[in-house]
C-alpha cells in the first residue's frame, strides 16, 4: 500500500498545493476505507460466523427470556447492514462491549493492557534498530566477505526461528541455568503496586517517581522478552539497511567524496548513511507495527500482561467481545503506525514531497 | 522426441542439446530454460542448502512409515520423559512417546499445512490479481482496495480471531492462515499482469478472438507464475511459523497429532528439568522454515533477476 501511495505522491509534485491536498485526501480515504474493512472483518468474525452469537454470549443454559433480551440487545432482529451500521457507530463511540472474563468494558481492558505491549514493542524496536542498523551498514561495506555472510545467516535465523520457542530457550538458559535474568512477568511481585500507574508504562512511571529499584527490576524483566522480539526486528532492519546501503554505495557522489579525500568513516556515516536514514524510517515503522502483533506469542511465553495475553486468555474463555475488541485495537494501531511511517517518510524525504 | 532419446544416452550430447543456440522444438526450448535456470540455481550454495532441506522434508514425510515403527502416537508410559539415548534419539515426552518419531510424523502435518495453504492462496491471488490488472478501471480499484484491506491486517491476530470463531483444529488453522496470506499474491499477480497486458502476444491472442478468460488462463497466468512461486516459497516460512504459533497457543492442530508447535506447547511445562521435550520440535521448525527462506532467496535470484542480488 505504501508503495502505491508513494508513487502516486511522486506524480503530482508540480502542483504543490493541490497535490498536497489531494494526497492528504487520499491518505484519509485509505485510512477510512481500511478502518471500514477492519471493522467489517471483525463484524463478520464476531456476529456472522458464529452459528449463534447469542448463545456464544449467554451460554446454552440461559433461560429463554435472557436469550431473547440479548438477541434484541445485539440487534439481531435487524437487517445485517443495519447491524453493521450500529456496530460501527458503537466502535466510533468507543463501545466495544463488555468482557465476560473481567466484567469490565472491553475498551477499558484494552487501555489497561495495551501499555505493557507498547512498552515491550518499543524497547524491542529500539534494540532491533540499534543493533540491526550498524549490522546492515557493516554488511554492505564488507559485501561478499565473511562479515556479510555472517550478517545474512543471522538475518535468516531471525526470520526463521519460532519466537515462542526461542523465548523458552532463553528462559531455560538465562533464567533457569545461569540465573542472570529474572523469570516471566513484568515485575517482581513484591514491587507490585509501589509505583502509581500514571502512564501505564512501568519504566516511565517508576523513573518519574524516582523509584529506581522498581525501575531496575522492571528493566531486568523486559530484557529477555524484548530481545526475543528484537531478533525478528533485527533481521529485517539489518537486511533492509544493507540493501539500501548497497544502492547508495554505487552512486557517484560516493566516489566524489572518496576522491575529495574524506576518510572512509566520513564517507559511510556522514554521506551515505544520511541518505539511507530516510528510507529506514519506513522500515522501522513497519517493524514496530509488526512487533505489536508479534508480541502475542512472546507475551504468552513470558507471562507479559499485555494485549496479546489478554486476547489469548479471552479466546479460551470464549469471551468473544474481548477477542474482537483486542483484535480491532491491535489492527487499528497496526494500520495507524503503517500510515504514520508513510506520512513521515514523505515529510522527511524531499523527493517525495 | 528423437532428439531427446538420443541425447539421454550421452551426457555430453544432452548438454549440447540443452545449450544449443537454436532449439528445434518448443519442448527443447522449454528444457533449455529449465536447464539454464537450474545451472544458475545450483551455482548458488545458499539456495542449494534450502533445496536439500526441503527435499529432505518431503522424503522424510513420504518415508515416515519406513523410518519409524509406529505412527508417533504410541504411548509407553514406563518410558516417559527419558533423556536422549541410543534407544530414543531425541528422548521421550510425558506420555512416553518417542520424540524423534513424532517429529518425523510431524513433517507430514507441516507439509499438509504448507501444501494446503498454497493450494488455497495461489488461485485466489492469481484470480483477483490478473482480473484486476487485465480488466482495469473500476474493477481494478475495487479489487485492489479489497486486497489492501487484507494486506493491512496483522496476520497472526486475525488468524487467532478466525480460529476463535471457527473452533480450534488443523483445518481451521489452515483456513485462517490462508485468509490472511492471499493478499500479497494478488498484488504481485496484478503488477505482473500490468506489464504483460499490452504486449504483442496478448494483442495477437485478442485479435485472433480469444476470450478474456482464455487470455488470462493461457497467456497471463503462466507468466505470473514465477514471481508468485518465489513469493510463495518465501511466505511458506511465515506460514509454518504462524501455524506453529497457533499450535503453540492451543488453537492449531490438536493432540495427539504430532504437530511441532503443539508439541512445544505441551512440552513447555517440562522445560526446566526435561529440556529436550520442548527443544527438539523447535529445532525442527527452525530448520524447515530456514529451508524455505533459503530456497525462496535462491529462487528469487534465479527466476526474478530484477529484484535480485543487491538484497
Amino acid at each position: 500500500m505504501s508503495q502505491e501511495a508513494r508513487s502516486s505522491a511522486g506524480a503530482g509534485g508540480s502542483l504543490l498545493l493541490s497535490g498536497a491536498a489531494r494526497r492528504s485526501a487520499n491518505v484519509l480515504f485509505t485510512v477510512a476505507l481500511t478502518f471500514v474493512g477492519l471493522t467489517a472483518v471483525t463484524f463478520v468474525i464476531g456476529r456472522v460466523m458464529p452459528n449463534d452469537p447469542v448463545l456464544a454470549i449467554v451460554g446454552d443454559r440461559a433461560p429463554k427470556a435472557v436469550y431473547e433480551a440479548m438477541r434484541l440487545e445485539l440487534g439481531l432482529d435487524k437487517p445485517i447492514i443495519q447491524q453493521y451500521g450500529i456496530y460501527l457507530l458503537k466502535i466510533l463511540q468507543g463501545d466495544l462491549g463488555k468482557s465476560i472474563m473481567t466484567g469490565r468494558d472491553v475498551i477499558e481492558d484494552v487501555a489497561r493492557f495495551f501499555p505493557a505491549t507498547i512498552e515491550l514493542a518499543t524497547v524491542a524496536t529500539l534494540l532491533g534498530a540499534l543493533v540491526g542498523v550498524p549490522m546492515g551498514v557493516v554488511a554492505a561495506v564488507r559485501q561478499g566477505r565473511p562479515t556479510d555472510h555472517l550478517v545474512r545467516i543471522l538475518g535468516l535465523f531471525g526470520y526463521s526461528v519460532p519466537i515462542f520457542w526461542l523465548g523458552l530457550m532463553a528462559l531455560l538458559v538465562f533464567y533457569a541455568k545461569l540465573g542472570w535474568l529474572p523469570g516471566p512477568g513484568r515485575i517482581e511481585v513484591y514491587y507490585d503496586g509501589i509505583v502509581d500507574s500514571r502512564t501505564g508504562f512501568i519504566l516511565i512511571d517508576s523513573a518519574l517517581q524516582g523509584e529506581w529499584e522498581v525501575f531496575r527490576n522492571a528493566l531486568s524483566h523486559i530484557v529477555l522478552p524484548a530481545a526475543m522480539l528484537a531478533t525478528f526486528a533485527l533481521a529485517y532492519i539489518a537486511r533492509m539497511t544493507r540493501s539500501f546501503m548497497l544502492d547508495q554505495l554505487s552512486q557517484e557522489y560516493v566516489l566524489t567524496a572518496r576522491v575529495k579525500g574524506l576518510s572512509e568513516v566520513q564517507v559511510i556515516w556522514r554521506h551515505v548513511f544520511r541518505n539511507v536514514l530516510v528510507q529506514l524510517i519506513t522500515i522501522i515503522g513497519l517493524t514496530y507495527a509488526s512487533l505489536l502483533e508479534g508480541s502475542v506469542l512472546t507475551e504468552t511465553v513470558f507471562a507479559w500482561p499485555g494485549i496479546g495475553q489478554y486476547i489469548t486468555q479471552s479466546l479460551f474463555n470464549a469471551d468473544l467481545n474481548a477477542v474482537i475488541g483486542g483484535t480491532l485495537a491491535v489492527g487499528i494501531c497496526f494500520v495507524g503506525i503503517n500510515m504514520l511511517s508513510d506520512v513521515l517518510y514523505r515529510i522527511v524525504d524531499p523527493r517525495a514531497r | 522426441m528423437p532428439d531427446g532419446k538420443l541425447a539421454a544416452k550421452e551426457p555430453a550430447a544432452l548438454r549440447a542439446w540443452l545449450l544449443s543456440d537454436s532449439p528445434g522444438s518448443v519442448f527443447q526450448a522449454r528444457c533449455q530454460r529449465f536447464y539454464l535456470a537450474w545451472l544458475a540455481f545450483s551455482a548458488n550454495p545458499i539456495a542449494m542448502a534450502g533445496l536439500v532441506i526441503i527435499a529432505a522434508l518431503v522424503l522424510i514425510a513420504l518415508l515416515a512409515p519406513l523410518i519409524t515403527s509406529a505412527d508417533g502416537t504410541e504411548q509407553v508410559l514406563a518410558d516417559r520423559l527419558q533423556a536422549p539415548s541410543a534407544a530414543h534419539w531425541l528422548g521421550t515426552d510425558e506420555l512416553g512417546r518417542d520424540i524423534f518419531e513424532r517429529i518425523i510424523w510431524g513433517s507430514r502435518v507441516t507439509l499438509y499445512i504448507v501444501g494446503l495453504v498454497g493450494i488455497i492462496v495461489v488461485p485466489i491471488g492469481l484470480a483477483i490479481g490478473t482480473i484486476a490488472g487485465y480488466v482495469g478501471g473500476v474493477v481494478d480499484t475495487v479489487l485492489m482496495r479489497f486486497t489492501d484491506i487484507f494486506l493491512a491486517f496483522p496476520r497472526l491476530i486475525l488468524a487467532l480471531a478466525f480460529v476463535s470463531v471457527l473452533g480450534p483444529g488443523l483445518e481451521n488453522a489452515v483456513l485462517a492462515i490462508a485468509l490472511t496470506t492471499w493478499s500479497p499474491f494478488a498484488r504481485i499477480a496484478r503488477a505482473e499482469t500490468l506489464t504483460i497486458r499490452n504486449t504483442e502476444h496478448i494483442m495477437a491472442a485478442r485479435v485472433q478472438g480469444a476470450s478474456t478468460l482464455r487470455i488470462l488462463l493461457s497467456h497471463v497466468v503462466p507468466l505470473c507464475l514465477s514471481s508468485v512461486i518465489v513469493r510463495l516459497t518465501l511466505d511458506m516460512a511465515g506460514v509454518i511459523l504462524t501455524a506453529a504459533g497457533l499450535g503453540f497457543v492451543g488453537l492449531g492442530a490438536q493432540p495427539p497429532l504430532p504437530e511441532w508447535g503443539a508439541m512445544i506447547s505441551t512440552g513447555r511445562q517440562f522445560l526446566l528439568d526435561e529440556w529436550w521435550v520442548p527443544t527438539m520440535p523447535g529445532i525442527a521448525i527452525l530448520v524447515v522454515s530456514m529451508g524455505f527462506n533459503l530456497l525462496g532467496d535462491g529462487l528469487r535470484d534465479v527466476l526474478d533477476p530484477r529484484s535480485g542480488r543487491s538484497e
